[in-house]
């Protein structure tokens, strides 16, 4: 609602009726910039952070022991199996690239269609990416048989003996999209951290820092000439990442949708994987800020405005969800398949049943509190929520991926699936790993988009000064 | 010449000191060297005179080999083929041919091409009758087993017992010396000893001399033993083996005064009544190779041959259970009443049955079951099981009498066994003697006899009274501990010996290798208590051919031919021709709330003998596919009744002896009454058996073998885990009693147009039955944006697998096994679900599981024309050769396993961890050598044996070469029958044909063209190259039929 303007006074009581700004009111240049700067340049680490760190630390040692046991052992010490030869580490695959979409999403598409408020959001989401799209990318060389030759092999390299990777395999469609998709994120990234850095270079109190900074932002002077090319820039790389939105997780997505394999080989996939993956994208962005902007106060800037914006997107995707598992189940009646029918019955009264409903519950059910105001506008409640969605989505691609597999074509294949300890650790591994690399982030480069941020305050807008001027 | 100083006198050089280097000699000279001085002394063997001439003695081929390589007989070359061998220093004479001539079977019929290793004719011992193997030998040592197809036991197939023998040959657990006491002893002090006692023994003429051996089936090593009796007419000889023939001996005393055995025509039978009889499962039914292939050419539905029909009254759910036509569920204890009801309906003299209230289906069936008799007779079988006591062999062979079968599809021979006796009496005598102390020296040829005699007879208390025990065996074993010599003996594929099949046809033993590590065979240690001592096998088996082959013409030109063929022609046993007497058996009968234990001997491991055979350990057991243990079989309504969960452990009680068994419900038995198979619980087999099952030996008593009752069968309160490799699926009914007691997946196999069945009325009225709008077939054109490929050049390999004719015996299995290298995963693994086996049989129960069909199918890759599993890999691992096989190319595997989630049929197993044994070096020269042994992280699956199709390729293209130098446009293509699948030519029903599909005139191609040829899966167009012959049941109506798959496809029962 752009008409609300900053001055409409909310009932008594219910002060979420009225939308809240973008940006809190009483803001300058200078205290933005500061406010944003020292959580950087400070001197004291907060306490709360080194404990962080050397927790999720801790848990980045699990992720090495499990995987240093895994090339030892061998595949095997997962819970893996024939029918189900793929588990939990496809799972995590997809559900961490899925979260990455987010970032991308809130950089690029929402630059390009001139939303405001993703400006306070966008940095922190894009690191977010970046963390989720290399936890995601370690899985699909862990989770081979023979990771020292997966590593080389699945990329079309000069040097693997004239044999070239089998192009139509959709994991290797994945190996370009995933590797395209980080490049992408990583320079967009970048290119935006490059004002930001030029600002702690220019504020760094010591010669080491300032000299990190200053070859980390490339020389940037602020002259009206980089601004220029810096627009450019930054608007080609939005414009190469959107359609990444769309394609990754379709490509992903195909991993399955190309098999024969019953619960998998539906065309509705793609689009259904794009709208999950944003889901828990915006889910997972919510569960990092809302602490975030608590513990570093930055609520003047990620303020109730972006967490209700991002709560609408989570309902609006929800819903494309909600209606791909209503069509799956359509379809499989529909088809009159046996396969196909067997497969819906299995997913949801099989031995594995209680997943499905749980998903169905996480996913679907308790997301539609987001249709209340109040939900939507609590960050508590919010972030409950946002657990819960990512818990979901997590559950999804468990009940594609292994209810699927575990009861398919020939009965006599039928099995199951029991997850070991070391897919349980290798799961929280790159948890940890994840947490511990966003935690390194807001220590080292500045959460917030700090210029951007700055075009956000009225003091920013020429109109008002034209005006004077022409006066 | 003193003239002309400048001619210098060429003296002759001095003559080298033409010492002959010898084998042995080379052997001292590197055992002393060690590290650098080592090879050393490599180096300077080399030079030594006389060197290159041994090795070209020494190692002909291996000459050739060091000549052929670029830079010859140089040290390097040398060194590197010949320094480790020469290392083994602990195998003697590893790479000599023996002395004594074996002879290879190197002239073929005309349409048998083995190829290029070598095949050796010989016969595997076994308690029911030699099976009759052609064994192929790589580089001097025995990879194979195969069946003999110029022998009438083998027919070319094998079982599954044969097919795992020679992973005993290379067993690390095998003993590999003799020792006294526990020292180790050599065979010279052994024979000193032997010597020393029959001195002392001569006196008393031996009169505390025992033998105790297996069942005695070779003519040799019996005549040899006779030689000992006369020489000490004091010594005794016993035999036993805990699955024996007491039971149908004593009987044939009954029924005619001396010992005879059924021999069975079942092609001539158009009706088969088996009550209890296990007969198309192992070698433990005497002739099953032959008698499963006679049994099935009567269901293959070949022109002109009628279709037979199978009864079964069984207390199992056997495999021949699962083949019959009609089948009745019943107790052990009450088959014998039924069968008098059954004797007396059909007019047997003399046989009056018990009162017995049968229910109404089971009156029924008794009642159309002699309808049926009546008129089939002169042309039924009625088989008594092994299981049952003589009463009912007497019962059989009467009603084998009354329905005239006698003469025309039964005949009497002698028994298999040179000596037939009444093993457990004769072990009640030599435990009586020994107990008194009469006993001084007790020799035990083979066996284990501390471990499985009855429990009640105490031979493991009695052994400590014997003075002196000789233990002869291949391992260290329960009844080697309690004894103080053991001398290591030779596999049958090390020995000289001969053996009687089934049918008294004679072979000879020949072996492929010399003893591994100089092991002794039964001969030479019976011969030791001879005169002549040191007689070998060889000279004793020659020695008694000469004496008692009855053919014509010279001895050493039959003797050859006999080796070459395998097969001593004119030796089987004459027919018998022998009433049965009649008489009334005593029939016992059991309460009907008692719960009775049958003890089976184990489809896999038989009797415990091969407990430590780690392919049989991990062979599913048919039907069931339990796998590693065995446990307390039972149907659905027992356990139900006791409040027993399946894996709860039972405490069963047996005439107040305990053992415990966890319990397995078993689709299809009758009520009250458990089956325990034999042979596991044991503690000193080996790595791979000890530990696992559990011992049935421990409540298997003298008076009740077969059939126990149990006193207490009570839950103990523990649970074991089994690894059962199917998991068949119960439904819960919930309310709905339609779905009582059904398999979700044999329902969902139904559906899914997997297993197809007709009545035999329908097939006849309708060939196509399986065919048509009631099931879902591949679409007519094949949709694809991709042009097809032309797979009408060229050979074009195709299979077809009868389900008809599988009898679920599991040969196939082991043979691939054994053919492919595929490595064995233990317990822990299975149960997870990562068996490795290619080829496995799977088995879908239909209709009521109290009293189902069950349906087994072999299933290995199907070769998919349009595979799934080939444009999913990422690195292009599976690709498709112009014949049509999807072929795996493991160096390029990564191991992602898309392929295997995209295969509808999940035959592609994988190695998620290292399963191949690369370490353990008994196991190496097992390997077939034309197949890779697969690493970590590596996808394989049935490959069609390409190595056996490669190899008749390039012997046909070595032909075409040489034909085409006198005619440049000769041909010679592979001929049909030349490439024969492991799993083809162990079968010994010949279920599964595979060829050449573009050739017409193959068995493939006129197989697949019947009607009844469909495919599995074929819905989700992957056009798969194996296709299945549908099933065809031929139940008798009056009694009804349990093919009962409401909805779908059964025709023919209603009409």
């Amino acid at each position: 609602m752009a008409t609300k303007g900053l001055t409409d006074l909310p009932p008594a009581g219910r002060p979420y009726l009225v939308d809240p700004p973008v940006i809190a009111p009483g803001h300058t240049f200078a205290s933005v910039t500061e406010k944003v700067m020292r959580t950087v340049l400070t001197p004291h680490t907060p306490i709360g952070w080194i404990f962080g760190i050397l927790v999720t630390f801790g848990i980045v040692q699990i992720l090495m022991v499990a995987a240093g046991y895994l090339f030892y052992q061998g595949v095997g010490i997962w819970g893996i199996t024939i029918p189900s030869a793929w588990g939990f580490a496809i799972v995590n695959f997809v559900w961490w690239i899925g979260i990455g979409h987010a970032g991308t999403l809130i950089s690029a598409i929402l630059l390009l269609l001139k939303q405001s408020w993703r400006t306070s959001i966008n940095r922190a989401a894009e690191a977010m990416t970046l963390f989720a799209v290399m936890c995601a990318g370690m899985f699909p060389i862990l989770h081979t048989g023979r990771p020292w030759l997966a590593a080389y092999w699945l990329f079309p390299l000069p040097l693997t003996m004239g044999v070239w990777p089998q192009f139509r395999s959709p994991l290797i469609w994945d190996v370009f999209a995933v590797s395209t998709y980080f490049t992408v994120s990583l320079l967009f990234w970048f290119t935006g951290l490059i004002p930001d850095i030029a600002t702690l270079r220019d504020n760094a109190k010591h010669r080491v820092t300032r000299i990190i900074y200053g070859v980390l932002c490339m020389g940037w002077r602020g002259s009206a000439r980089h601004w220029s090319r810096y627009e450019t820039a930054y608007l080609l790389l939005a414009g190469l990442s959107t359609p990444l939105v769309l394609s990754v997780h379709t490509v992903v997505s195909w991993d399955f949708a190309i098999a024969v394999l019953p619960g998998w080989h539906t065309t509705i996939f793609p689009p259904y994987f794009v709208a999950g993956a944003i889901y828990s994208g915006f889910a997972m962005v919510l569960t990092l800020l809302i602490p975030i902007r608590a513990a570093y106060g930055m609520k003047d800037f990620i303020t109730t405005r972006h967490l209700q914006n991002m709560a609408k997107v989570m309902l609006a995707t929800g819903l494309i969800v909600a209606y791909g598992y209503f069509f799956e189940a359509f379809m499989s009646w529909y088809s009159g398949d046996v396969f196909e029918m067997f497969q819906f019955k299995n997913r949801a009264t099989g031995p594995l049943g209680a997943f499905y409903w749980m998903l169905i519950t996480c996913n679907i059910v308790l997301p539609q509190s987001l249709w209340f105001r109040k939900v939507r506008s609590s960050p508590v409640l919010l972030w409950v929520v946002s657990i819960i969605v990512n818990v979901g989505m997590w559950l999804e691609r468990f009940v594609i991926v292994v209810i699927s597999l575990h009861r398919d074509f020939l009965p006599s294949s039928w099995g199951t699936y029991k997850a070991t300890r070391w897919d349980y650790a290798t799961f929280l591994g790159t948890l940890g790993f994840f947490t511990f690399a966003f935690l390194m982030f807001i220590r080292v480069l500045p959460m917030i988009s700090i210029f951007e941020l700055r075009a956000l305050l009225p003091q920013s807008r020429l109109q008002p000064l034209l005006e004077e001027n022409l006066q | 010449m003193e003239n002309h100083p400048e001619l210098v006198q060429i003296k002759s050089s001095p003559t080298p000191h033409k010492t002959k280097l010898t084998l042995q000699q080379m052997r001292e000279r590197l055992s002393a060297a060690t590290g650098k001085t080592y090879w050393r002394s490599l180096e300077e063997l080399i030079d030594e005179p006389g060197f290159e001439e041994l090795l070209e003695n020494e190692f002909p081929e291996g000459v050739a080999e060091l000549n052929r390589a670029e830079d010859g007989l140089s040290r390097r070359n040398f060194l590197k083929l010949a320094g480790a061998s020469m290392a083994l220093a602990g195998l003697s004479a590893c790479t000599r041919q023996p002395a004594e001539a074996i002879v290879p079977y190197i002239r073929q019929p005309e349409d048998l091409i083995p190829g290029i290793p070598k095949f050796f004719a010989t016969t595997m011992p076994f308690p029911t009758g030699g099976i009759p193997l052609l064994v192929k030998s790589n580089e001097f040592r025995p990879t194979k087993v195969e069946g003999n197809p110029q022998h009438p036991a083998s027919n070319g197939a094998t079982d599954v017992f044969a097919q795992a023998s020679v992973l005993d040959l290379y067993d690390p657990d095998r003993s590999t010396s003799s020792s006294y006491r526990g020292e180790q002893r050599n065979w010279g002090d052994f024979a000193e000893a032997i010597d020393l006692y029959k001195t002392k023994a001569a006196g008393s003429g031996g009169a505390g001399l025992r033998f105790l051996s297996e069942t005695v089936i070779s003519p040799t090593l019996a005549s040899q033993i006779q030689t000992v009796l006369k020489k000490f007419p004091g010594a005794k000889w016993y035999q036993w083996d805990p699955v024996n023939r007491d039971a149908a001996r004593a009987a044939s005393q009954t029924l005619f005064g001396q010992y005879a055995e059924p021999i069975y025509k079942f092609e001539a039978a158009n009706v088969v009544l088996s009550l209890d009889a296990d007969f198309l499962n192992t070698s433990a039914f005497p002739g099953f190779i032959p008698y499963s292939r006679a049994f099935t050419s009567r269901r293959k539905l070949a022109e002109d041959v009628p279709m037979s029909r199978l009864y079964a009254v069984e207390s199992f759910h056997t495999t021949a259970g699962a083949l019959s036509d009609n089948r009745l569920p019943l107790r052990a204890s009450d088959i014998l009443t039924f069968a008098a009801a059954l004797a007396s309906a059909l007019g047997v003299a003399g046989v009056s049955a018990p009162a017995q209230e049968w229910t109404q289906d089971q009156q029924k069936f008794l009642t159309g079951l002699a309808k049926d008799l009546k008129a089939n007779a002169g042309t039924s079988i009625v088989l008594p099981g092994e299981q049952q006591p003589p009463e009912l062999h007497v019962l059989a062979a009467q009603i084998n009498q009354a329905l005239g079968n006698i003469g025309k599809t039964i005949v009497y021979a002698d028994p298999v066994e040179l000596v037939p006796t009444d093993q457990l009496g004769g072990l009640k005598q030599l435990l009586a003697d020994m107990n008194a102390g009469k006993v001084d020296l007790l020799v035990i040829l083979e066996g284990n006899p501390a471990y499985n005699t009855p429990v009640d007879l105490g031979f493991e208390l009695a052994m400590p009274k014997v003075k002196e025990i000789v233990h002869l065996c291949n391992y260290r074993n329960e009844t080697t501990r309690m004894s103080q010599w053991h001398i290591h003996s030779a596999h049958y594929l090390e020995m000289w010996s001969d053996a009687r099949a089934y049918d008294g046809t004679c072979s000879i033993v020949q072996p492929l290798i010399a003893p591994l590590y100089g092991g002794h065979s039964t001969h030479e240690v019976v011969a030791l208590f001879t005169d002549t001592p040191e007689l070998t096998p060889y000279d004793a088996v020659r020695a008694y051919w000469t004496q008692n082959g009855k053919a014509a013409g010279d001895f050493e030109t039959n003797w050859r031919k006999w080796l070459h063929d395998g097969i001593i022609p004119n030796t089987a046993s004459p027919v018998k021709s022998l009433t049965p007497r009649g008489g009334t058996p005593q029939i016992k009968t059991l309460d009907k709330n008692a719960m009775e234990v049958v003890f089976r001997p184990d489809p896999t491991i038989y009797d415990g003998r091969y407990n430590n055979n780690a392919w049989l350990q991990e062979c599913p057991k048919p039907l069931i596919r339990l796998e590693w243990d065995n446990a307390a079989m039972m149907s659905i309504d027992t356990a139900a009744k006791h409040g027993w969960n399946q894996e709860d452990i039972l405490r069963i009680t047996v005439d107040g002896r305990t053992t415990e068994a966890p319990v397995l419900v078993v689709y299809g038995m009758p009520d009250n009454s458990i089956t325990l198979h034999l042979g596991y619980g044991r503690s000193f087999s080996g790595r791979v058996g000890n530990g696992f099952g559990f011992n049935a030996y421990e409540i298997r008593g003298m008076n009740a073998p077969l059939i126990a009752t149990a006193e207490k069968v009570e839950n103990s309160g523990g649970t074991y885990k089994l690894a059962v490799v199917q998991n068949f699926n119960l439904i819960d009914p919930h309310g709905d009693p339609s779905l009582m007691n059904r398999s979700v997946q044999g329902a969902e196999a139904v559906r899914r147009d997997i297993i197809r069945v007709g009545s035999y009325d329908e097939y006849k009225k309708n060939p196509d039955f399986a065919h048509g709008d009631k099931f879902e077939e591949a679409p007519e054109e094949n949709y694809s944006l991709y042009p097809g490929y032309d797979y009408t050049r060229g050979y074009q390999w195709g299979m077809a697998v009868d389900m008809n004719s599988c009898v679920g015996c599991n040969s196939c299995v082991i043979a691939c096994q054994a053919e492919n290298n595929s490595p064995v995963v233990g317990k822990e693994q299975v149960k997870i679900g990562r068996d490795m086996k290619w080829l496995r049989i799977d088995a879908y129960y239909t209709g009521d599981l109290l009293n189902p069909r069950a349906f087994m199918q072999p299933m290995m890759c199907q070769h998919c024309e349009d595979a799934p599993c080939e444009p999913v890999c990422p690195v292009g691992a599976t690709v498709h050769s112009p014949e049509g096989l999807n072929v795996m190319v493991y160096n390029r595997c990564v191991g992602t396993r898309y392929c295997s989630n995209n295969c509808p049929y999940k035959v592609r197993r994988f190695n998620f961890m290292l399963f191949a044994d690369y370490t353990t070096p008994s196991l190496k020269p097992l390997r077939n050598p034309d197949v890779t042994v697969r690493s970590r992280g590596v996808m394989e699956k049935c490959t069609y044996c390409l190595q056996r199709i490669n190899a008749a390729r390039i012997q046909a293209e070595v032909e075409e070469t040489r034909l085409q130098q006198a005619d440049p446009k000769a041909e010679r293509k592979i001929r049909d029958g030349e490439v024969v699948t492991a799993c083809q030519q162990a079968c010994p029903t010949d279920a599964i044909v595979f060829g050449n599909i573009n050739d017409p005139s193959s068995r493939v191609t006129k197989i697949k063209a019947q009607p009844r040829n469909y495919g599995v899966l074929t819905q989700v167009n992957t056009r798969p190259r194996t296709s299945y012959i549908a099933n065809v049941v031929n139940p008798n109506m009056e009694i009804g039929d349990r093919t009962d798959m409401p909805g779908k496809t059964y025709i023919g029962a209603e009409s």
